[in-house]
């Protein structure tokens, strides 16, 4: 077996472990030793990749494995990385482990929690790491599913309707991807080799441009819902708010960015001519992403819901950077990713254990935290401080990328949509400041707060890991942004061309 | 003609014997109720000595003939029909049944036998008595209730319109045979032509298969026979009589109608939508399970002529591939149903609320049937469709495949709701925990097995491509 197979085999593992336990205590302990497991293995794969690198291997994709599946179809199960998914890999292991530490107190069927949990990050690494769309598809749609019962049996509030809003609207995509994979497939003879669903093999074929007219839209739609495009978003806010709080982590923190990765990847990689014909549509659909999340954010009285528009905001931000196709925003697009992954990720697990103690969401029933619990305030001011982009933390590295590149673009039309979408920035601070203001500081609303205690050590597990990320991030990005430069060659040579004919 | 070439028609010949069986210690036993145990094992005989190889060829002249490809489906079959007497068991030991035990076996393996004559006929003679000897003792068993007035009905149902359906074939083949002469496959195939005359009758031929498949708009039998019928009767119905009926559909269409497949393709184009969509939209709003699973196996159905619209190797690969999967997968949501059924006699959808809590097993199984239904992966469900998909994009019908896509979404929801009813839905009284038979459990659980090792178990799908053939 290869080092990246290991992904997925382990959270397959762990489950069977879980199985086997008694009862929650044991359950828990199972699915932290696994996922912490995971996370060392994602810090492993950094080292490995960069070691690499260095000894000057060139290759597009690393560690490439390729095993014959179904043989008549051509359908292989291909694993490979390059910079940019080393970073998601690690992403999500961070946030799949701090999401597991955030879940210590889930005492309702834990087993079933915890399996179904681990079950959907599976399909997340599987995702990562496939370089065959088949099982990008498979893996893609495994991770979609469990949510259902994530949100339906733990959620809160109205958790039926939006489990099932969530599964129906990303189902639906799925079926346009479907399509979508099914075309490329199909025209990836073109250049008169087999048809083939191998991701590197299609990119130097040139597909019909009139295919590639009906299957960029489909495909680049298919993820973009997952990537909260604009107006396929309303998933979005519902599903996270009735979500728990590990749930709400992971899919905000990882798999909405499944869309973001999904979109450059396949969708811009495969089918640039018609990216380039067709990305002033996305552009305006993103922007409107961009600004009407951040909007929507300001009129939210709930703390989720506040955030679920803001992750609206900021991955409306990615597939705006990612069609700027331009090397500096593409980079500032995955730096995004990966920030937005760990800065939700905290807001959410601080959200939920702010909920856990007080019971109520409500910006205005809170108030005064800052005395009762300083640990999880501070934590709670540091993710809203990287979310509207302080310089040092995360945010500010990413949003600062993607706008540097965007600026790029010497016409109106680019220069005036990436002004609109600088603009959310400044909407984000409004967001951000007044709840920080409003829950954290004044007076104490509720006499019964007072007693309500800091955070235990789980919980300061699970957001301190999250914390040193992004200050990480933030502080030394050059690392990462290299590491995800070097892999951006072959995607923004492949726009390039499409440019020049 | 000798002794050796009669052993090409082992299938048919081994069910006969089992059938001769199972009557004769019918006579001579009091013990009514080991004919159960004794039809289980003849049957696992049967699948066994099915899988041995057998040579191709043709018998009487050519109104027989048997290939792999022949020997593969009628497999199929036997599988499916090993499984569905495992699942059986239990409810025909019911008191209620006792002195009519044996005539429930003597009906499914006479149907059997003509679904097998029905695959490998040469000779649309040949086809109608298989399809004939398919068909009647069904609507007998949908009656097997007899006490009760919706089982009655259901039977009285399914023989008039079965009988109906049967007149518009033969009508439409006593057309191609007044026209062409001959009723056999080979002479047809050269002999058919583009003609008015010659359409109309592919057009009556199809109808009569489009009733044994349930397409939209011969489908209307198919929800009240379905709920009127005893459960094991409608899982036969929409496992092992439809898919044998989808085998010939394929055989028929790719080596005799051959010459029009332009024609038959629009046709099944439509019908596709169709029967996606209708069986579909009113699946949403069924709250009995029959009925609900009758509107999903119609749906079904509308998928998988998007593998017979291919008309390549991969399009006929995908149809036999999906047939296997659903036939696991359905028998396990209605072996499922059945069990309940069997145990508590309830088959409402709120019935089933807050199961999981305490029949966990059981609401798992019916959760992976129902993803696999879905077409939900890493179960089975989602390689059936997959490739039955591709096998229509393979013919460039990228906006069929979008349709059927959003209807897989669409059932999706309503699949969806029965499992949040068994693990979201809280209940007042649930269904109490109970324990099924030994042979129920080896039934469900060969579901269980089959929906997840078919999917990932790949040299499977290359045997049946193997095996497949085209136009």
């Amino acid at each position: 077996m290869d080092f990246l197979t290991l992904f997925v085999v382990v959270p397959v593992l762990t489950i069977i472990g879980i199985v086997f336990t008694k009862n929650m205590k044991q359950t828990r302990l199972v699915s932290a030793v696994g996922m912490s497991i995971q996370l060392v293995l994602a810090v492993a794969l950094v080292f490995m990749y960069l070691a690499e690198r260095k000894a000057g291997n060139a290759a597009e994709m690393l560690f490439s494995h390729s095993y014959v599946w179904f043989e008549s179809l051509n359908i292989n199960y291909i694993v490979g990385v390059d910079g940019i998914s080393v970073a998601m890999i690690l992403l999500t292991g961070i946030v799949v482990l701090t999401g597991v530490f955030a879940s210590w107190k889930v005492d309702f069927l834990p087993r079933e929690f915890f399996i179904s949990l681990i079950f959907l990050s599976s399909g997340v690494f599987g995702f990562f790491i496939s370089l065959d769309l088949f099982t990008m598809f498979l893996f893609y749609e495994v991770a979609v599913i469990p949510m259902y019962l994530l949100i339906g049996i733990w959620g809160t509030g109205p958790k039926e309707y939006s489990a099932m809003k969530l599964t129906l609207m990303l189902m639906g995509a799925s079926a346009l991807l479907l399509v979508g994979i099914l075309g490329i497939y199909f025209n990836s003879n073109a250049g008169g080799g087999e048809l083939t669903f191998n991701i590197m093999e299609i990119a130097k074929v040139k597909i019909p441009m009139d295919a590639q007219r009906m299957f960029f839209p489909m495909t680049f739609i298919g993820f973009g819902v997952l990537g909260a495009l604009f107006p396929f978003h309303t998933w979005s806010p519902d599903g996270h708010a009735s979500a728990p709080t590990a749930v709400s982590m992971l899919h905000a923190g990882v798999l909405m960015k499944l869309g973001g990765y999904g979109a450059f990847r396949v969708a811009m990689f495969l089918l640039p001519e018609a990216a380039q014909e067709m990305a002033w549509i996305f552009l305006i659909l993103t922007s409107i992403s961009v600004v009407y999340g951040a909007f929507g954010a300001i009129f939210q009285k709930d703390l989720k819901y506040i955030n679920a528009y803001s992750s609206v905001s900021h991955c409306g931000l990615v597939l705006f950077a990612i069609l700027m196709m331009n090397k500096a925003a593409l980079n500032g697009a995955i730096l995004q990713m990966i920030s937005h992954g760990l800065m939700t990720a905290l807001f959410f697990a601080l959200i939920g254990m702010i909920y856990g103690r007080t019971h109520t969401r409500m910006i205005d029933q809170l108030g005064g935290l800052m005395k009762v619990m300083p640990i999880l305030s501070v934590s709670y001011v540091i993710a809203g401080l990287a979310n509207l982009g302080l310089p040092g933390l995360s945010g500010f590295v990413a949003e600062m990328t993607i706008f540097f590149g965007a600026f790029q673009h010497p016409d109106m039309f680019h220069r005036i949509l990436t002004i609109t979408a600088a603009a959310s920035i400044v909407i984000t601070a409004v967001y951000i400041l007044r709840v920080v203001g409003q829950i954290l500081y004044g007076p104490i609303t509720n006499e019964h707060y007072l007693k309500l205690d800091d955070a235990h050590w789980y919980e300061r597990v699970s957001t301190g890991v999250l914390i040193f990320a992004i200050a990480g991030i933030g502080l030394a990005p050059l690392w990462l942004s290299d590491m995800i430069n070097d892999s951006l060659n072959p995607i923004v040579n492949q726009l390039m061309q499409a440019i020049v004919k | 003609m000798n002794l050796e070439s009669f052993l090409l028609m082992r299938h048919e010949i081994m069910l006969t014997i089992a059938l001769l069986i199972i009557l004769i210690a019918e006579l001579s036993t009091e013990n009514k109720k080991s004919i159960i145990n004794l039809s289980i094992i003849l049957m696992l005989i049967t699948t066994i000595v099915g899988f041995f190889p057998v040579p191709e060829g043709t018998l009487f002249g050519g109104m027989y003939q048997t290939s792999h490809m022949t020997v593969l489906m009628k497999n199929i079959l036997n599988i499916g029909t090993l499984i569905l007497f495992l699942q059986v068991a239990e409810w025909i030991r019911q008191p209620q049944y006792s002195n009519k035990v044996s005539e429930f076996y003597l009906l499914i393996l006479s149907t059997l036998i003509g679904m097998n004559f029905m695959i490998s006929s040469g000779h649309f003679l040949m086809f109608y008595i298989g399809l004939e000897l398919a068909t009647i003792p069904i609507a007998a068993l949908a009656a097997y209730d007899r006490a009760k007035n919706i089982s009655a009905e259901a039977g009285i149902k399914l023989i008039l319109s079965s009988a109906l359906s049967s007149g518009i074939m033969l009508y439409g083949l006593s057309v191609l045979y007044g026209t062409i002469g001959s009723l056999y496959f080979p002479e047809m195939s050269t002999a058919f032509m583009n003609t008015p005359l010659h359409t109309l009758g592919f057009i009556f031929f199809f109808a009569g298969m489009g009733f044994k498949i349930s397409l939209v708009p011969f489908h209307l039998w198919t929800a009240d026979v379905y709920e009127g019928a005893p459960i094991n009767v409608s899982s036969y119905l929409s496992v092992i009589s439809k898919g044998a009926a989808v085998f010939i559909l394929t055989i028929v269409l790719y080596t005799v109608f051959h010459s029009i497949a332009p024609m038959w393709k629009n046709l099944l184009y439509v019908m596709a939508i169709l029967t996606m969509t209708i069986g579909n939209l009113f699946a949403l709003r069924q709250k009995n399970l029959k009925r609900f699973l009758a509107f999903s196996s119609i749906a079904q159905a509308g998928f998988i002529l998007l593998g017979i619209i291919d008309g390549s190797v991969m399009g006929m690969a995908s149809v036999l591939y999906f047939v296997l999967i659903y036939i696991f997968t359905n028998l396990g949501a209605f072996g499922v149903v059945s069990a309940i059924s069997v145990a508590t006699g309830k088959e409402n959808m709120d019935d089933y609320n807050g199961l999981y809590k305490t029949n966990p097993n059981l609401s798992l199984l019916m959760m992976l049937s129902l993803f696999s239904l879905a077409g939900i992966p890493p179960v089975a469900g989602f390689f059936g469709k997959f490739f039955l998909f591709a096998s229509a994009a393979n013919s460039g019908y990228y906006w069929l495949v979008f349709i059927a896509v959003i209807n897989a979404t669409i059932s999706l929801y309503y699949y969806l709701l029965i499992v949040k009813a068994m693990f979201i839905n809280n209940s007042e009284n649930p269904i109490a925990y109970f324990k099924s038979g030994l042979t129920t459990r080896i039934g469900l659980l060969m579901c269980m097995v089959g929906i997840f090792a078919i999917g990932l178990y790949s040299p499977l799908y290359e045997f049946i491509r193997m095996f497949s053939i085209g136009m």
